[in-house]
């Protein structure tokens, strides 16, 4: 008689079961496979999204460049002229050179050289600093920062902005912060 | 005639038409009324029923529902004004010169700069009240929470959205805010930490690399600041506030609904 539920227990050995087929992939190597595959493209996925994120292209001016030559600058001046494209001030002395960053230490503004006072004056809180750089008014709590400065081979000076030197951690004193010329 | 026109309507009303789109009765009776709101995606949110108390003014001060009714202004006029705003140096600050001049009844910009200023005074008071009435007791403790994301939400809506007529105020209010970011420790470059992070002697945290830099897409606010707080904006934290106030909302009905005087403590489940 036709039965479909008698073949099994009829003869089990002809038709035995198999776990191995059922359990394949419930073992801990396939698993393990399966699912650090997934964390790792989740990971991936995350990572490449977040570095998406970071510019590659900057629309803004190089950090590093040049000024044009030494005889360009009067000793004992302060040069306006890169202030709006570079954002630095360029100071002569009679030791030599300096570069000035253009950024207030209070809260960022960019401030104004007022050469009649012979003060940087910024226009937000009214901060004041010496043309060495150093606060004596306002707000601010420390003085402007000072840019990398150095001779090229050119003989043109190179100011380099993504090195800064603080004058209250002693960067003053770094010989990269200033340039020897008599 | 009116006796002709009402059989034509209720003979509608049987119609396959009609009844593929309201799948309950008139509501003319308890069952259908609750059927009306429960059905229906927009409206099933809202309690079938509420407590008399719950509508009192005097209690609730209704700053949550003013609070979102003013997100939902916000949402209205901030799409309205996408129509003619473009977030680029040049068009920025002249296209909302000329939302304000040139498009109808210019006050769309001033709705919006209005609703926005509201919704930060509405949320906070909207923190008082929960606070004063105790709402925030168990069971409602991390809806508490929620709201608290919520706020800072707000508030970075707030600081994003200032940045976009592209004005004096809005570039130095931005480069001031963008500087505290580059105090955080670890991921900013002038804070504590930043240092830490560095492969093989090169370090990760610089000026063109820390999380101010990721925020402005460059190292000052310009164009690509603009474009990254415009999508921020109208996309970025938008996407997330919803997600938040879907919970919060979820939260305070299945809590029991509003608060009102007399229910206090926890609810009995």
């Amino acid at each position: 008689m036709a039965d479909n539920t008698g073949e099994a227990t009829v003869d089990e050995t002809v038709a035995p079961k198999n776990p191995e087929r059922r359990e394949f992939l419930k073992n801990l190597p396939v698993l393990g496979i399966a699912w650090g595959a997934l964390a790792a493209s989740v990971g991936v996925i995350l990572a490449g999204s977040l570095r998406f994120l970071y510019p590659n292209v900057l629309y803004e001016p190089p950090q590093q460049f040049k000024i044009g030559f030494p005889d360009d600058f009067q000793v004992g001046s302060v040069s306006t002229a890169f202030k709006d494209k570079f954002g630095v001030w360029i100071i002569r002395n009679e030791e030599g050179f300096y570069a000035l960053i253009s950024v207030c230490t209070h809260l960022g503004c960019t401030p104004n050289w007022l050469s009649n006072e012979n003060k940087f004056k910024c226009p937000c809180h009214g901060s004041g600093f010496y043309m060495t750089g150093i606060n004596f008014e306002g707000p601010a709590p420390r003085p402007l920062e000072r840019a990398a400065i150095s001779l090229a081979d050119d003989g043109q000076i190179l100011v380099d902005k993504s090195q800064k030197f603080l004058y209250e951690q002693g960067g003053w004193d770094d010989p990269t912060s200033f340039l020897s010329f008599a | 005639m009116m006796g002709r026109l009402k059989g034509w309507f209720s003979d509608f009303t049987r119609t396959p038409v009609w009844k593929s789109v309201f799948r309950h009765k008139m509501p003319k009776d308890p069952k259908n009324r609750a059927l009306a709101v429960l059905t229906n995606v927009f409206l099933h949110l809202h309690p079938v029923r509420m407590r008399k108390q719950g509508l009192r003014i005097s209690y609730t001060w209704c700053m949550g529902g003013l609070s979102f009714f003013l997100f939902l202004s916000l949402t209205v006029t901030g799409i309205l004004l996408m129509f003619y705003y473009r977030p680029t140096a040049q068009h920025a600050y002249p296209d909302m010169l000329d939302l304000m001049e040139s498009a109808t009844l210019g006050l769309m910009r001033e709705m919006h700069r209005w609703a926005a200023h509201l919704m930060v005074i509405t949320v906070w008071l909207h923190m008082l009240r929960v606070f004063l009435t105790g709402s925030y007791k168990p069971p409602r403790e991390f809806n508490w929470v929620i709201g608290v994301v919520l706020l800072v939400l707000t508030l970075l809506f707030s600081f994003t959205g200032y940045l976009l007529p592209w004005d004096q105020l809005a570039m130095w209010a931005v480069t001031v805010g963008s500087n505290m970011a580059r105090a955080s420790p670890g991921v900013g470059v002038e804070g504590p930490g930043s240092q830490l992070l560095a492969v093989g002697g090169v370090p990760l945290i610089t000026s063109g690399s820390d999380v101010r830099f990721v925020l402005l897409g460059g190292r000052f606010v310009g164009e690509g600041a603009l474009l990254r707080f415009y999508v921020l904006h109208c996309i970025g934290i938008p996407f997330i506030f919803v997600m938040l106030l879907a919970a919060h909302f979820w939260r305070v009905r299945r809590d029991g609904g509003i608060s009102g005087p007399g229910k206090g403590g926890r609810l009995a489940l």
